[in-house]
């Protein structure tokens, strides 16, 4: 299928690469429209990296007006010069609609499923490619339309102001929200686009995963990193068309009159009176029927991925490997109906609150197991105290800190005082950041060597882990005594209120610790950028992991392997005690059976067009 | 390095949890205790929950930090013991199922009432109000349908009041649903009396916006197109802020306003004081300039 990429390097431009203009073709024909899934998933990894370091600048913002409101913010009046440098109230209503837009639509969704999802799905199956590659290329290319789209919103009369929900009234009537107007459009075009990407993405992923894996690679021999790609592929394509659609409603509200949110008789802006009909909780019901999904996909490739490095990183099999992958899927079915919590104090029927508050409550029972399991996982290891397991120990640490700050807004009538106040902020931040993005700032430490073939630099990494870890509790940790405190959320001055006037101290305390916190993202950004080219070299499994991905060279070329790999065994054997080796790849024949008898594959007829006895053992 | 890594993770939960215990020291805590009988129930379950998690998160911790030590420890030149081979365990794996599931279902189950209280019409105390304005707001209520003693609409950025208004003999009348001629008005001022549940009527000019009283634990979203009723009731006279909790537009923080709880008397005589500001004749006018010219 993409064959041209991979005959590119061979033909013609064996020697001749000192020639810019031949590079440069190289460079196109690897890069630029490449169908590999790992150049797709680096080109994620790059792009979403790069737009973490936005989605920070603009939380910056925030904070900045936290702590010291209306004062001239540094760089700011150079990016926006018709603020003059102070923030105004309408840039901040922009400045956190787009921090969240940005960290949820451009770095958080597609690092997981895009960058990571695309670089290790074909590599830990044994696949050679995605089963559509090229619909996978563009997934990656239809972010960049989403990109623009967002970008453009910025320059259309100060951006979105309607925070990433974008409720209606507020988000479906230009009047409301003066000075939005067109970038509403763009914001929603975005929206849709991304979702076109993550669709697209997921398709191929449940695709690959069902049909493409590796003679002996049954569905519980997969690594949990799979499982959780697989899962959250799922939730992917079941929940993101309503978003989809609730978006193109939203927009012919705003383009074309529809109504479909507005009600008759709303007086907005001394605007004359709106007709109508329509229902602003529909609005609230559709984005959260995605929404809250999408949190699970914001989390649950993370949680494989933390369980894959916890293992090799502490010589271990995973401690329940079964309830894992159960309780990723308890959490993936719960996390269809608990969409409601977020809409407590909306005013919807009181009996319907108390379901959604039911299924909400027991959601933290798989995330509690898992917790466990991770803990179970490290009980008894040898853990090497590297940049990979650091994150993860931190994923794990944060993840309970919000899972059980989630209990207290499970709880309606503690809801109904937190919903809406900075204990919220705090909660999904632990989530979010805490866990989520730790898991992925281990990640990369983690697979970077079978991407580029160098390990990244250990003291670099630990020193961003270190100011990281520092500056996010800082920054999130007092979140939670601002919420109890009542502190709404998205106040440009919160001081106005007498009741929240001696917070000021704690916000100034706060934005000191996210400026550690963005400063230490450069670390990793110049650790990323040198270990590039100066890092040391990997081998083809520099951390002695069992899984597919280290039997491919480092990086792998187009097709992964050199022959499609038999797998015998599951991912975690670490550390058997009938071996002297601590770890045992996949692929490694069984000693007792001199002549091996691979187990059949699950009947996944597609998969296998090999010469068996031709798995690569080392 | 490996041991300051054990105590870096054994330290921030530590740290975590000294700061939460000065935090009400320094005000970084609840406004005040919950000025209401439901709020107080809120709070009640929050420090449950806090109580409950607290616990879980000390001995999620703690286990984290074992079992970083001891691995720490076996990774030693004088231990390097090989990592404990096994897969898990199946009674652990049903101990830490079932125990969880069960203080969840408790902590579910435990809430339902508090929340029935707050919002399911049906229970809304009314027989407490009988004591209430005694005199003229109550003769002409009906139980059911016209409980409410003021109607407050949230417009970008303020909110604005409607009270019931007097007939000519100077009797309150019920609050109705529809606008009256003898309606009273104020902005970002709301006066309710204090000591008995009072029902308000909440509507939304134009965006949603969500009316929050921070220190009666009371917050109910006011959405367009929806009349939502929300009661409450103060357990003390006093002033109490009054601000908006969902996002409104660039002036979201400016939704500032007051409420007033204070006694049946000082109510009634606010809005005597209203309806005198709002229907003044000229007469009352005129001989109040007369007084200020002498």
């Amino acid at each position: 299928m993409s064959s041209a990429t991979t005959t590119a390097p061979e033909s013609g431009h064996g020697h001749h690469h000192h020639n810019p203009e031949d590079r440069l073709a190289l460079l196109k024909q690897i890069w630029m429209f490449s169908t590999d899934h790992k150049v797709i998933g680096i080109q994620f990894l790059v792009t979403t990296l790069l737009m973490l370091m936005v989605g920070g600048a603009l939380a910056l913002g925030v904070r900045w007006q936290l702590a010291f409101p209306w004062e001239n913010m540094p760089f700011f009046g150079l990016l926006f010069p018709t603020e003059g440098g102070q923030i105004s109230p309408e840039a901040y209503t922009m400045l956190f609609t787009m921090h969240a837009t940005v960290m949820i639509f451009l770095v958080i969704i597609p690092v997981l499923a895009g960058a990571f999802g695309n670089f290790l799905i074909p590599l830990m199956i044994g696949a050679d490619d995605m089963a559509f590659p090229i619909l996978n290329a563009l997934s990656y290319w239809f972010m960049w339309p989403a990109i623009f789209c967002f970008g453009a919103s910025f320059f259309f009369g100060g951006g979105p102001g309607n925070g990433w929900t974008s409720y209606p009234v507020l988000s479906a009537v230009p009047e409301a929200a003066p000075g939005s107007g067109f970038a509403q459009f763009f914001w929603l075009m975005g929206v849709t686009l991304v979702g076109v990407s993550s669709m697209m993405g997921s398709v191929n992923y449940m695709t690959t995963i069902i049909n493409m894996r590796a003679p002996g690679m049954t569905l519980f021999r997969m690594p949990l990193t799979i499982w959780g790609m697989f899962i959250t592929a799922i939730l992917q394509a079941f929940a993101l068309p309503v978003l989809t659609a609730a978006g193109f409603m939203l927009v012919s509200d705003r383009m074309l009159g529809t109504c479909f949110f507005i009600p008759s008789g709303m007086v907005i802006n001394n605007a004359d009176p709106t007709v109508g009909g329509g229902q602003p909780l529909l609005w609230q019901h559709l984005f959260w029927f995605y929404s809250h999904p999408a949190v699970y996909i914001m989390l649950l490739p993370a949680m494989g991925m933390v369980s894959d490095m916890l293992a090799c990183c502490c010589r271990k099999p995973i401690f329940g490997y079964k309830p894992m992958v159960y309780s990723m899927a308890a959490i993936a079915g719960l996390g269809f109906i608990v969409w409601g919590h977020h809409m407590f104090t909306s005013g919807m029927n009181p009996a319907l609150g108390m379901t959604f508050m039911i299924s909400t409550v027991m959601i933290a029972l798989p995330s509690a197991v898992k917790v466990f399991n991770w803990i179970g996982t490290i009980w008894g290891g040898r853990p090497e105290f590297n940049t990979v397991f650091l994150n993860c120990v931190a994923f794990v640490s944060m993840f309970i800190v919000g899972g059980l700050s989630g209990i207290f807004m499970a709880a309606v009538p503690v809801d109904i005082y937190i919903h809406d106040t900075y204990f919220i902020v705090a909660h999904f931040h632990y989530v979010l950041f805490g866990a989520t993005l730790f898991g992925v700032f281990g990640a990369v430490h983690f697979w970077f060597p079978k991407m580029f073939g160098r390990r990244m630099d250990e003291t670099l990494g630990k020193w961003h882990f270190f100011l990281t870890f520092i500056g996010f509790n800082g920054t999130f940790f007092p979140m939670h005594l601002l919420g109890v405190a009542g502190m709404p959320r998205r106040y440009a001055d919160p001081y106005l209120h007498p009741y929240l006037e001696n917070l000021l101290p704690m916000n100034q305390f706060m934005t000191i610790c996210a400026c550690l916190m963005g400063f230490a993202q450069f670390i990793l950004l110049f650790n990323f950028a040198y270990s590039l080219f100066k890092g040391q070299k990997a081998g083809m499994n520099p951390w002695l992991a069992n899984g597919l991905e280290w039997v491919a060279p480092s990086p792998p070329g187009h097709g992964n392997f050199a022959a499609v790999p038999t797998v015998y065994r599951g991912p975690y054997e670490y550390s058997a005690p009938e071996r002297d080796d601590d770890h045992w790849l996949q692929t490694e024949p069984p000693k007792s059976s001199p002549v091996p008898e691979p187990p059949k594959p699950e009947p996944t007829p597609d998969s296998a067009p090999v010469g068996e006895d031709t798995g690569s053992s080392s | 390095m490996k041991w300051f890594w054990c105590l870096f993770f054994a330290f921030w939960p530590i740290l975590g949890i000294a700061v939460c215990l000065v935090a009400p020291g320094y005000g970084w805590w609840f406004p005040g205790p919950a000025a209401s009988p439901l709020g107080q129930r809120i709070d009640d379950l929050f420090y449950m929950i806090l109580i409950i998690t607290t616990l879980t998160f000390i001995g999620t911790q703690i286990g984290l930090a074992y079992v970083l030590f001891t691995g720490a420890r076996r990774t030693d030149p004088d231990v390097q013991e090989k990592a404990w081979f096994s897969h898990g365990s199946h009674e652990l794996e049903v101990i830490w199922s079932v125990a969880p599931a069960f203080i969840l279902l408790f902590i579910a189950l435990y809430q339902l009432d508090v929340w029935a209280d707050y919002r399911v019409k049906d229970l809304f105390p009314h027989e407490k109000m009988e004591g209430l304005l005694s005199e003229g707001l109550h003769q002409k209520r009906d139980e059911h349908d016209n409980m409410h003693l003021a109607e407050v609409t949230a417009r970008q950025f303020e909110w604005r009041i409607r009270y019931p208004g007097f007939d000519e003999d100077g009797n309150l009348l019920p609050l109705e649903r529809e606008p009256q001629p003898t309606d009273l008005y104020d902005v970002n001022d709301l006066h309710l009396p204090a000591s008995a549940p009072v029902m308000i009527m909440l509507k939304s000019q134009d965006v949603q916006h969500s009316f929050f009283l921070p220190e009666l634990r009371v917050k109910q979203d006011a959405v367009p197109g929806l009349v939502i009723p929300v009661w409450f009731e103060a357990t003390k006279k006093g002033e109490y802020a009054l601000t908006c909790a969902e996002l409104c537009g660039w002036g979201h923080y400016k939704m500032k306003a007051r409420l007033v709880a204070e006694s049946d008397e000082e109510f009634l005589e606010y809005l005597r004081e209203l309806h005198r500001k709002q229907f003044f004749d000229g007469v009352v006018e005129a001989e109040s300039e007369e007084d200020e010219d002498e």
